[in-house]
């Protein structure tokens, strides 16, 4: 389990890193936290020849409120992210789902951006940052630009990063007056990945739930949001009868395939129950 | 707790037997300060990684080493022909087992591949990460074969031989018939019959397996740094397959981080390891990775069982059996892999009272990786199938499960015992114990709760298992097979002259307590405070002769043989005192490190003083004393092939009907090991033996594609049970000590693992039965679960 050589470069500005990254292309990573990046060198998975490492990168670290958007920088760890009280009253969604995230040794390294960028399918914060309509800033040597999370994820670990970028910040919409959050994973033991979670994200206006965001992770290669459920939901007052249509129509928004801990039928069905679980913890979350 | 021990009578002021004593090593080991064999670093030491097979069945068309042996840092690239004339191949095989074939197997394979991860090339050089760059650069040409996976089908007629010289694929096979079964079946009033399934699994130590082979030339003697639980053991492998006379090999086990029966086999790679150095004659370091150790350390269970239990007038009457398991493509040595089909012909339905029983075994050979034994070999295969089969007959008796295994376990009265299978028991205590966890548990009070709850939707379940377990194995178990296995061991004690006391002892520490165990038992015997003792393990070259640490043998038979050594070497330091001090030596006592009177306990000697003068001045001892200040005892169990413990496990858990996940709730174990040297190291024992087995019921699976090839081979996948999903585990204990040896201790190793299985399997369908469920395989993931209630 030794990683094959490799050469290791610490930026300790965003232009030294684009240098670095340009000047090595293809063969260079960028790792953050290295929780997920550390495992593959280490079994040979992935065998770049230089890392470059953004922790030092000041420019993409803290979280800030504003009025209207919460800011996270990149490279805010599980356990920053959990342990901040803005982004809890900002955006209570992540950490309900951070919790889930493996074990405290891991959320005191990895990375909120690293985590995105890095796009596991089975990741709770690439789901969230869909649910909550999350703004990802990316950077890169011509300058930023930003991207709705929606429309980051194109696949099994692949994002709309091109060579050269880094992803810099998230940029979250402040909890507005009536919505709520709700987040329910099923893993088998505490802290492994997900056989499925669901992040929501909704209005209440009295027992009315509208602009309902269903984003599901672990149960596709990518975060998927659940239309056709969302618009069984969408506007009316959340029954158990309503509830169990739109949980009928799941079928048709989620394709789960097999995997080692369980297969598609099943992640389905527990997808079911969390849309069941969150929607009523939602619900009588006033 | 200590009122039942034979030594209270040396009850005294240093009796540390039935006390809880902090083990002496758990302060050096819990600061970082353990050195493990991959702390060591030899001069001119290199290191071997290994090509491992990507197939399951492959012929071996073509090696290329050409570009591996310019990469940088590498020594030495050998393969199985090579390697072959340095190192003899083996075959496990016991004569005692009988009509046992397996065929022979070599350190790195020759001409074939028999499972996805046998070591093929071995690659050494200066650092390990360069092995490893060296390695991806070896080219092997294989030819796949049909790989041979499904156990059930590894004897059907177009299934190919894994080694056509052996002529089919089946290992071993056994049959028992006691009394009359058909008769018992068809006077029966209840029958209960089950299909069950054990997955398979494997040990997960924390410490991988090392070792650094050390060949020196020049003296020719091969010393050999190993994480072992059988120094003895593996001195005379090695010895005997590299063709060094047995006494110029030394094995060494510094500290060891697990075992679980994981570290007592031959892996061909440790072999490989130990002739590189003889090759190169310079020390080679061999540590498994994580990646590797899932597909090269044993693996265990993978059994079928078809059964059923037969019922007359609330009592078990009768249980047939058919066993089928898959063992990989050899047998492996010296230990056989037809031990764990064995016992589970010997151990079904072994805590009960009945004559008829008939039960066939049959191993057969496939590519998956090897099986051996591991914790609790048997065991848990063995109560998941008996005690499954009681439940069921429980409910097509319509009786409670309590009540029938009141009426059918072995009365405590009724002892010695011969069981239907042939095993034979000296004394155990199974309905003192089923009382006690009733009690323990509140059974009433639990039914009750559990039927409130039903009401309102909640489905928790009860499961108990009453379970044996074989410990302190006497030479029927190896020895009497051909293995070169010791069911001796011995203990070395010897007193210097600053008072200290050492224990050199042939079993071995692995983490679980074994030194702290033997130095409360010297210093009990002897007479000296517990700090006075230092306890050395694992060399071959400075302790007794002996077998090491498995089949939950330490306590009971290396501890009886400290407590003679430590009575032995008592009586000779009180006949030199007696002769020093012109008094009777059995007028005077030992307490607290000191010579006293028997009678009023006054001082009348260290016994540093008495050391100082039999080292230093003794010329000043009286004509014809010959003081003798070491003294070495050696103790096997003769009377019964093994000392039989008992016990009863019970869990409590809630099963979520709409998602197939289980939470533990609550756990109680009644355990009666005999004498209790050490209190809170025995419950420690059970309770990570009651993990270890939560771990089979709930989570660990070595999951095999059709193609042979592991799937989940990394911790993120092969789910090894967490503190998180763990309930509370409650331990009381009955203490029957075996009247065999003077303390009394039986084994306790394995006893958790054997039971906890059972106990979380019939919990789980005494939970989901009121919903037409039932599980019949273990692990009971949810998958499983959900598909048993029909939702998916």
């Amino acid at each position: 389990m030794k990683p094959a050589p490799f050469d290791y470069a610490k930026p300790s500005t965003l232009e030294e890193a684009f240098d670095l990254l340009e000047a090595h292309g293809e063969d260079a990573r960028v790792v953050a936290g290295g929780q997920s990046l550390l495992a593959t060198l280490n079994m040979r998975l992935s065998a770049p020849s230089i890392l470059v490492d953004i922790s030092g990168l000041e420019a993409l670290r803290g979280i800030s409120a504003g009025s209207n958007v919460l800011r996270i920088g990149a490279l805010t760890t599980h356990t920053e992210l959990i342990a901040s009280e803005e982004a809890a009253r900002a955006a209570p969604l992540l950490r309900k789902a951070a919790v889930h995230i493996a074990h405290p040794a891991i959320r005191n390294r990895g990375t909120f951006g690293g985590s995105l960028a890095h796009a596991d399918p089975a990741a709770e914060y690439p789901a969230c940052v869909v649910a909550l309509d999350a703004t990802l800033e990316i950077s890169g040597r011509d300058g930023s630009r930003r991207v709705a999370a929606a429309e980051f994820f194109h696949g099994l670990y692949e994002t709309d990063l091109k060579p050269g970028e880094l992803l810099a910040a998230v940029e979250v919409p402040v909890l507005q007056d009536g919505f709520r959050s709700g987040f329910g994973e099923f893993a088998r033991r505490a802290g492994d990945f997900a056989m499925s979670a669901l992040a929501a994200h909704g209005r209440f206006d009295g027992d009315e739930v509208h602009d309902l965001r269903l984003v599901y992770a672990g149960v596709d290669i990518r975060p998927v949001r659940a239309n056709r459920a969302e618009a069984v939901l969408a506007g009316k007052a959340i029954t158990r009868e309503l509830v169990a249509e739109a949980r009928s129509r799941l079928a048709e928004d989620l394709n789960p395939t097999d995997d080692l801990q369980a297969g598609g039928a099943t992640k389905l069905l527990l997808s079911g129950v969390l849309l069941e679980r969150v929607l009523s913890d939602m619900a009588g979350a006033r | 707790m200590t009122d039942k021990s034979p030594l209270t009578l040396e009850d005294l002021p240093n009796s540390y037997i039935g006390r809880t004593i902090p083990r002496p090593n758990i302060r050096r080991l819990a600061e970082g300060r353990g050195t493990f064999t991959d702390d060591l670093t030899l001069p001119r030491m290199a290191h071997v990684a290994f090509l491992r097979s990507p197939y399951a069945h492959a012929e071996i068309k073509s090696i290329d080493t050409a570009q591996a042996e310019t990469s940088p840092g590498v020594i030495r690239i050998v393969a199985g022909e090579e390697m072959s004339r340095y190192c003899t191949p083996w075959v496990g095989v016991l004569t005692h087992l009988k009509g046992l074939k397996s065929a022979p197997q070599f350190a790195l394979a020759v001409g074939r591949v028999r499972w996805q991860g046998e070591p093929v090339v071995a690659v050494v050089a200066q650092s390990r990460a360069q092995a490893e760059d060296a390695v991806a650069l070896v080219e092997v040409d294989y030819e796949p074969l049909p790989p041979v996976v499904d156990m059930e089908t590894a004897l059907a007629p177009e299934t190919p031989v894994l080694h056509p010289e052996l002529g089919d694929n089946l290992a071993f096979e056994r049959v028992v018939e006691a009394g009359d079964v058909d008769a018992a079946f068809a006077e029966a009033d209840a029958v209960a019959e089950e299909v069950l399934h054990f997955g398979r699994h494997t040990g997960v130590t924390l410490e991988p397996r090392v070792l650094v082979g050390d060949y020196n030339a020049g003296a020719g003697k091969l010393t050999v740094y190993m994480s072992t639980q059988s120094p003895h053991m593996m001195k005379n492998i090695f010895a005997t397959h590299t063709g060094i006379d047995e006494d110029d090999v030394r094995v060494i086990s510094k500290d060891v981080g697990g075992s679980f029966g994981i570290k007592i086999h031959t892996y061909p790679d440790d072999m490989a390891t130990v002739a590189l150095s003889v090759m190169l004659k310079r020390p080679v370091k061999f540590v498994a990775d994580r990646l590797e150790s899932f597909v090269s350390d044993i693996h265990a269970r993978d059994h079928r069982v078809k059964a059923k239990i037969a019922v007359k007038d609330g009592k078990i009457t009768a249980i047939e059996m058919d066993d089928l398991t898959g063992i990989g493509p050899y047998s492996v040595y010296p230990r056989t892999s037809a031990v764990e089909c064995n016992q589970v012909l010997n151990l079904v339905g072994g805590p009960y009272d009945f004559a008829n029983y008939r039960a066939v075994g049959r191993v057969v050979l496939q590519n998956k990786n090897i099986m051996c034994q591991y914790r609790a070999v048997g065991h848990p295969v063995a109560f998941g199938v008996t005690e499954a089969l009681v439940d069921s007959a429980a409910r097509a008796a319509g009786m409670d499960p309590a009540a029938l295994r009141r009426n059918s376990v072995i009365p405590d009265d009724s002892y010695p015992y011969t069981a239907a299978s042939g095993i034979k028991f000296e004394a155990l205590s199974h309905q003192e114990s089923l009382e006690k966890i009733l009690k323990l548990m509140d059974y009433e009070g639990l039914r009750a709760d559990q039927a409130k709850l039903r009401q309102e939707g909640v489905y928790r379940g009860i499961g108990l298992a009453a379970m044996i377990e074989v410990t302190n194995p006497s030479p029927m178990f190896y020895g009497v097979g051909g293995a070169h296995i010791s069911a001796r061991d011995g203990v070395t004690i010897r007193l210097d002259p600053t008072g200290g006391v050492t224990c050199a002892t042939g079993v071995t520490e692995q983490g679980q307590g074994t030194e702290a165990v033997i130095a409360q038992i010297a210093a009990s015997a002897i007479g000296v405070p517990i700090e006075k003792v230092r306890v050395v393990t694992g060399d071959t070259e400075t302790t007794p002769y002996g077998g090491g640490t498995w089949a939950s043998r330490g306590a009971g038979i290396a501890g009886e043989a400290a407590l003679q050594a430590g009575r032995a070497l008592r009586a000779n330091i009180l006949e030199v005192a007696g002769a020093m001090l012109q008094a009777e030596p059995d007028r005077l006592d030992i307490r607290n490190a000191a010579v006293v009177d028997a009678d009023t306990g006054s001082e009348r000697m260290t016994l540093a003083d008495l050391g100082k003068t039999v080292y230093f001045r003794g010329n000043e001892l009286p004509d014809g004393v010959s003081p003798e200040l070491v003294a070495t005892r050696h103790y096997s169990p003769r009377q019964f092939p093994f000392a039989f413990t008992n016990g009863v496990q019970a869990c409590w858990l809630e099963v979520d009907p709409d998602t197939g996940f289980v939470k533990l709730l609550d756990f109680w174990v009644v355990e009666d090991c005999g004498t209790v040297i050490n209190p809170q190291l025995v419950d420690e024992q059970i309770r990570g033996g009651v993990v270890q087995g939560i771990g089979a019921a709930l989570y660990e699976h070595c999951i095999y594609d059709e193609d042979g090839n592991m799937r989940n081979a990394t911790m993120a996948d092969y789910l090894v049970p967490m503190a998180a999903e763990m309930p509370d585990i409650t331990i009381e204990h009955v203490e029957t000590p075996t009247g065999e040896s003077v303390l009394g201790a039986k084994g306790v190793g394995e006893a958790g693992t054997a039971g906890a299985p059972a106990a979380v399997f019939n919990a789980i369908n005494d939970a989901i039965g009121a919903l037409g469920g039932k599980i019949t395989a273990i692990p009971a993931t949810p998958e499983l679960i959900l598909k048993a209630l029909g939702k998916v």
